[in-house]
């Protein structure tokens, strides 16, 4: 099997701090990968530079059988892999409407059908048609995150990148967003890369994860050692126990 | 004995071009020198309820309220500018969005300064010294780096706690804190955490955590309101949110991913049109 995504001794400088320090990851086609670890591990870096957000000094990227390299990314780049933000706020511009946002990737690509398309990218995602003229600043975080979703997933991409897709939405939206992420899966055979601090999201969603330590990727574990609480790593322990709440001692 | 604060039927609405959106319907709570949660789902009207009591509703809306006291003074018959000033000093919000209420453009040491020197009389020095106790207080590793970063330069996580910092830096009454840790890692969360709640257990702060991290909230918190469509439908204590009984928080309950459980889809909500009554 050919991986959808190999990253090689990946490393990302900023001046003399290295965000990512010499990574290496394989995520085969059809799979659903998880990444944790602590605030500042460089988690989003890995995502950032995978799309060319960041630029990476050494190491390799290969992305379905093409090898890239810098901040540069083809077309052909972005209809393979699309990426979805941390931050609900800051991924949509919020001075255009729903429409807008929608339409963009399509005349890039040079879609047709578009009108079709936005509609039923609005539907796939929950939201009405009454959603589509409305501004991105009138949208509340979880009806942000799911325009952001519609958006990626409407150029019909074979890799979703997702940056804590649901660390800002609450529970009931929350599952109603990863069902639609796995029922976009399933339907689209996509593979997903997702971040997440949330254990549970982890273990629900994805077949094997990594850790992320100092921007280092310190353990690639299968799900299943979680439920089964076989960790080596100490952070992925610690984040066992605090998955549980706070506890005031 | 007066509580910290007072709303009683806060409404707030906006004008748009389909139509008033009424974001918040009437809420209605006390809050003492306590943890007060209150969760609910995207939309429902937390953020705004919060702004609201800030007096950071966009322009264009309209806010109403039967009261709206701090201590006792009347917020919405409060000159601007002294609202402003109550703002920062006593009263104080970590936004949902840090990435917006950062300053692209300013260090964020410098920013974090800035909001010292505008509320209390300091040599730069000592402020520069406070702040980097304080970044150092939310758990960011290396503050004399970070002090120096602008906000693209820092990771979500830190970009949070920095907002936190700047929130906490001139010791408020009164904290709102709009998902303050939503994009902390679980073990910093709980150290960030552990900071507000000495907070509130030491100096007597009021705190109003918005979240909707159901688990966090009940282990967290002493009292919970469960907000939908704008409106309060349930108050718990937080222990007893597990016998909740209102059908949307039970449902909310219900749809968390757990680790070694399958349940693929999740459960979701089936909403109710009387939820909304
Ligand atoms: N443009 C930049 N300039 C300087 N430092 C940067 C820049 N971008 C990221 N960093 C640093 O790289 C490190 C990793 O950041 P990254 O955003 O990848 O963390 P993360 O694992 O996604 O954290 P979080 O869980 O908080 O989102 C951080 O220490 C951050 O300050
Ligand atoms: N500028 C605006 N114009 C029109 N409607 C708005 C505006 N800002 C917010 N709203 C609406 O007000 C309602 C409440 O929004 P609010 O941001 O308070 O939700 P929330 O409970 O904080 O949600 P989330 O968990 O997603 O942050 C939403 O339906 C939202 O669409
Ligand atoms: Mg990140
Ligand atoms: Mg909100």
């Amino acid at each position: 099997m050919t991986a959808a995504l190999s990253i090689r001794d990946m490393l990302v400088m900023y001046e003399d701090f290295a965000a990512l320090n010499r990574v290496s990851l394989d995520v085969n086609f059809g799979e659903s990968f998880g990444i944790v670890g602590e605030s500042g591990s460089g988690k989003s870096t890995l995502l950032r530079a995978t799309t060319g957000l960041a630029s990476f000094q050494s190491g390799s990227l290969t992305v379905n059988g093409r090898s890239y390299s810098g901040r540069k990314r083809d077309k052909e780049f972005y209809r393979t892999v699309q990426m979805v933000f941390q931050d609900p706020y800051g991924s949509l511009h919020p001075r255009q409407t729903v429409d807008r946002l929608l339409l963009e990737p399509l005349t890039i690509h040079g879609f047709d059908n578009v009108d079709a398309r936005i509609a039923r990218a609005l539907d796939e995602v929950g939201l009405g048609s009454g959603f589509r003229f409305r501004y991105s600043h009138q949208l509340s975080g979880g009806q942000r995150q799911r325009i952001a979703i519609a958006r990626a997933l409407i150029v019909e991409p074979k890799i979703l990148l997702l940056d804590e897709p649901t660390s800002a939405l609450d529970a009931s939206i929350q599952a109603e967003i990863l069902n639609l992420l796995e029922q976009a899966r399933r339907d689209r055979n996509l593979t997903f890369v997702m971040v997440s601090h949330d254990l549970g999201v982890i273990s629900h969603m994805c077949e094997r994860l990594t850790v992320m330590k100092s921007g280092e990727a310190v353990e690639t574990v299968p799900v299943e050692a979680l439920e089964k609480r076989q960790l080596s790593a100490e952070y992925t322990r610690q984040l066992m126990v605090a998955s549980e709440g706070f506890r005031r001692d | 004995m007066t509580p910290l604060l007072t709303v009683e039927d806060l409404r707030v609405s906006f004008p748009t071009q389909t139509g008033t959106v009424d974001a918040v319907r009437g809420v209605s709570f006390t809050l003492g020198r306590e943890r007060l949660g209150i969760v609910g789902e995207s939309g429902s009207g937390k953020s705004q309820t919060g702004r609201a009591i800030m007096g950071l509703t966009p322009s264009q809306a309209e806010v109403r309220a039967k009261k709206l006291l701090f201590g006792d003074m009347d917020l919405l018959a409060m000159p601007p500018k002294e609202r402003r000033l109550l703002r920062g000093k006593r009263l104080a919000m970590i936004l949902q969005d840090p990435k917006y209420s950062l300053n692209p453009v300013m260090t964020i040491g410098r920013q974090i300064v800035e909001t010292l020197k505008t509320h209390e009389r300091i040599s730069s020095k000592d402020a520069r010294t406070r702040v980097l106790q304080m970044l150092e207080a939310v758990q960011i590793n290396d503050p004399k780096r970070v002090f120096d970063l602008y906000p693209h330069e820092v990771s979500g996580g830190m970009g949070q706690r920095a907002m936190i910092a700047m929130m906490l830096v001139c010791g408020p009454d009164l904290l709102i804190a709009d998902e303050p840790t939503s994009a902390l890692d679980v073990t910093v969360q709980l150290e960030v955490l552990a900071i507000l709640d000495k907070l509130v257990s030491e100096r007597g702060m009021g705190l109003i955590f918005v979240s909707h991290d159901l688990r966090l909230v009940s282990t967290f918190c002493d009292r919970v309101l469960v907000m939908y469509a704008g409106r309060v439908v349930e108050e718990l204590s937080s222990a007893a949110l597990e016998q909740a009984h209102h059908p949307y928080t039970q449902g909310l309950l219900n749809c968390l991913p757990r680790i070694g459980s399958h349940r693929h889809p999740l459960p979701v909500l089936e909403r109710q049109k009387e939820w909304a009554e």
